[in-house]
């Protein structure tokens, strides 16, 4: 990733960012400086001329001519540091008075500032100069000697050189070490990845500790991870499961068709043979029914068909159902709700989900027993349906909603193990759980949903931004907490 | 009944098809989605039991969407491995009047398929049911069998007007689950079995004869006793 051409990689252009900054920074502080120093010298120059300039003009004004040459010579005199420039001449350009001793070609006109060479007490200069003309065809020419000034911008343009230089290091240099920081810590995360691609599935991103940006990446990698790994756990778990469950009737249902082949003697024992045989393939056909269903409840397809509903007609339907199943048994069919209990949700789903809770119960409650439907309403919605028969043991009852989960005390009865599974597959479905408590004696099976409200919220939200994958079958809920619930 | 059957699998249309025959039931067969439409659009039948996934550029879908914009009224059985909700919703919402999941038993198949035929004759508004000295009243809600009056659940009222309508015909467990229960998933336990029981010992046990049978391997059927 970080080999493929330079330009292509961000470490790269997180350092070249890093160093154009740092350069632009640079720039910005050379330029002020410029201006700070040597731009100030030459303003103060500009500033010195011009108020001689007026002073001058004063005198000229005052006094006239001979006014204006002992001004100059007084000025002149009085410079102590020697870098006054004056020089008035006649209409002819004869020298009058003043410190240089002819005209300089090159300042033709007012106005503009002239730098020039000037030869001054026979030491070669450079001065600054403007002309003024007086009336009566005198020029004047005022400057100052600039030597100084122009030695000090030349040792600051070496100094900002050499500043340019030890910048475009720096920049080279810390680009360098941003570009690294970024690919130990991008290198961090790909190894990991690379990792996982090579089948090394328990490798995690380490997390550095300090709960910056990069560990809460990291953190979120890790979660999904997880999450794919628990999803993987339940497939590997199907595959598992369909291999042994399914690979029972499927055995027995090839052995009664090649018995009936080999030894069936009669015509009614051969049909007799495949009647079973059918009927084992239907059980079969069964199973995998209920998995497409769960897994087609798992992706998550069926949120489309969410609407508000009442609860309590449902379990009206569901224990119409059974009633006469129950009636049948001895069983005691209890149904306990307040008036309504609204929710939102699919319909026939929750209804499923219900008719397979009490189906459950029906299966393992003794003669005589009590099945009790009851819902209560509070932060959620609580749907519970109890039974009295052998229950689930507390180990036991994580794995119960695992797919083809059956319990050592129910292998006798019918079922393909599924029923658990996706009534937990449709609660999750709904943002709500499914949580198997002991009933003292028997088995407490509590589906719970969100309230209307709240779950319709969290159902625009979700289609605003789809989860990345559907709740899985093959997370343990909660099941072994201790429940402080009104139920 | 003169029925199309539109499928492509060789095997599961001679099957099919055979099982009609000997039903007693005339059956065309086109294994293509082009002769198939072609067979429906032209040809007058009493059901068409219409395979979704077919050769032939044209699916089954498309042949129902086809002729329901034809206003063509056949009732239509579709018959297809694409078992998920959404597809039966798709399926019953493009103008199919049954779906059936493969795989299937064929007396499931062939109830359907006789079912189909009573429910696109559309015979009108029946306010009275009568089956040989059962006489159910739908509009006072009142069972009544050899003059002596019926006391049912309301569950057991719709039970045996189902089974009532279709009468002579062989209704599966599914078939009541989904028609009387409006449930459309197979409960683990024997319920409807249960239902039916109940019925039978209030309309058949304080009589002579019974009229609610059982039918092996396939479900139950309310005739009068054959003669």
């Amino acid at each position: 990733m970080i080999d493929r051409g330079l330009f292509r990689s961000a470490g790269f252009r997180f350092g070249a960012i890093y160093a154009l900054l740092l350069a632009l920074s640079a720039t910005a502080l050379a330029l002020f400086l410029w201006w700070a120093t040597a731009g100030l010298l030459d303003r103060q120059t500009e500033a010195a001329i011009n108020a001689d300039a007026q002073g001058l003009s004063e005198r000229w004004a005052d006094g006239g001519l001979p006014a204006l040459v002992v001004t100059i010579e007084d000025r002149l005199a009085q410079n102590i540091d020697d870098d006054a420039i004056y020089l008035l001449t006649d209409a002819n350009m004869k020298r009058i008075a003043g410190n240089l001793a002819s005209w300089p070609p090159s300042v033709t006109t007012a106005g503009p500032w002239y730098e020039l060479r000037v030869m001054r007490a026979g030491i070669r200069s450079l001065a600054s100069v403007q002309r003024y003309e007086l009336p009566g065809g005198f020029h004047l020419l005022i400057g100052r000697d600039v030597q100084v000034r122009a030695q000090l911008r030349a040792l600051l343009t070496d100094a900002l050189l050499w500043a340019a230089i030890v910048v475009i290091l720096m920049a080279t240099v810390g680009a360098l070490v941003v570009r690294n920081l970024f690919r130990r810590t991008l290198a961090n995360i790909s190894t990991t990845a690379a990792a996982i691609a090579g089948g090394d599935f328990a490798k995690r991103v380490r997390l550095t500790g300090r709960g910056d940006e990069f560990d809460q990446v990291a953190e979120v990698i890790n979660e999904m991870l997880d999450r794919i790994g628990r999803l993987m756990d339940g497939v590997r778990q199907v595959s598992n499961a369909i291999a042994h469950d399914l690979r029972t009737p499927i055995t027995r249902a090839r052995t009664r068709l090649e018995d009936a082949a080999l030894h069936a003697e009669t015509p009614d024992d051969l049909r007799a043979a495949i009647e079973r045989a059918i009927m084992d393939l239907d059980g079969i056909v069964g199973v995998f029914q209920a998995l497409l269903r769960i897994a087609e409840i798992e992706a998550g397809s069926r949120r489309s068909s969410f609407a508000r509903l009442d609860i309590v007609p449902l379990l009206a339907e569901v224990a119409d159902l059974y009633d006469a199943l129950a009636e049948e048994r001895g069983i005691v069919l209890k149904v306990e709700t307040p008036p309504a209990v609204p929710a939102y949700g699919d319909k026939a789903m929750i209804q499923q989900a219900i008719a397979n809770l009490v189906d459950n119960a029906m299966k393992f409650s003794p003669e005589g027993g009590t099945v009790q439907l009851k819902v209560s309403v509070s932060s959620m919605v609580f749907i519970a349906v109890s039974d009295q028969g052998p229950g689930i043991p507390p180990a036991e009852r994580e794995k119960a909603t695992n797919r083809f989960y059956r319990g050592e005390s129910s292998r006798s009865t019918p079922g393909s193990g599924l029923g658990l599974s996706l009534v937990l597959a449709v609660a999750h479905l709904h943002g709500g759980d499914l949580r198997l408590e002991d009933n003292n004696p028997g088995l407490r099976a509590i589906l719970t949903l969100p309230l209307p409200d709240e779950a319709e919220a969290r159902r625009s939200a979700a289609l605003a931004a789809p989860p990345l994958a559907a709740p899985s079958l093959a997370v343990p809920p909660s099941l072994t907490a201790p429940s402080d619930r009104p139920l | 009944m003169r029925i199309l059957v539109v499928e492509d699998d060789k095997d599961v249309a001679g099957f099919v098809v055979r099982g009609l025959r000997e039903a007693g039931h005339v059956v065309e067969h086109a294994d293509n989605g082009r002769d198939g439409l072609f067979l429906a659009a032209s040809e007058a039948f009493d059901a068409v039991i219409l395979d979704r996934m077919l050769p032939g550029g044209i699916d089954g879908l498309k042949i129902l969407e086809t002729l329901r914009g034809q206003k063509n009224t056949v009732p239509v059985l579709i018959l297809s491995a694409l078992a998920e909700v959404d597809d039966r919703v798709k399926g019953l919402k493009a103008g199919s009047d049954d779906y059936l999941t493969k795989p299937f038993a064929f007396a499931e198949l062939l109830a359907r398929v006789e079912a189909l035929n009573r429910r696109g004759k559309g015979e009108g508004p029946v306010t009275k049911l009568v089956v040989e000295d059962l006489e159910l009243d739908l509009l006072s809600r009142q069972v009544k069998r050899a003059g002596q009056k019926i006391d049912l659940q309301p569950r057991e009222f719709r039970l045996l007007e189902y089974l009532m309508r279709h009468a002579g015909q062989v209704v599966t467990r599914t078939m009541l689950l989904e028609g009387v229960w409006d449930y459309h998933f197979d409960p683990q336990t024997n319920v409807i079995d249960v239902h039916v029981s109940r019925l039978r010992q209030k309309v058949d046990k304080p009589f002579p004869t019974g009229l609610i049978h059982t039918v092996r391997n396939a479900g139950y059927m309310l005739r009068a006793e054959q003669p």
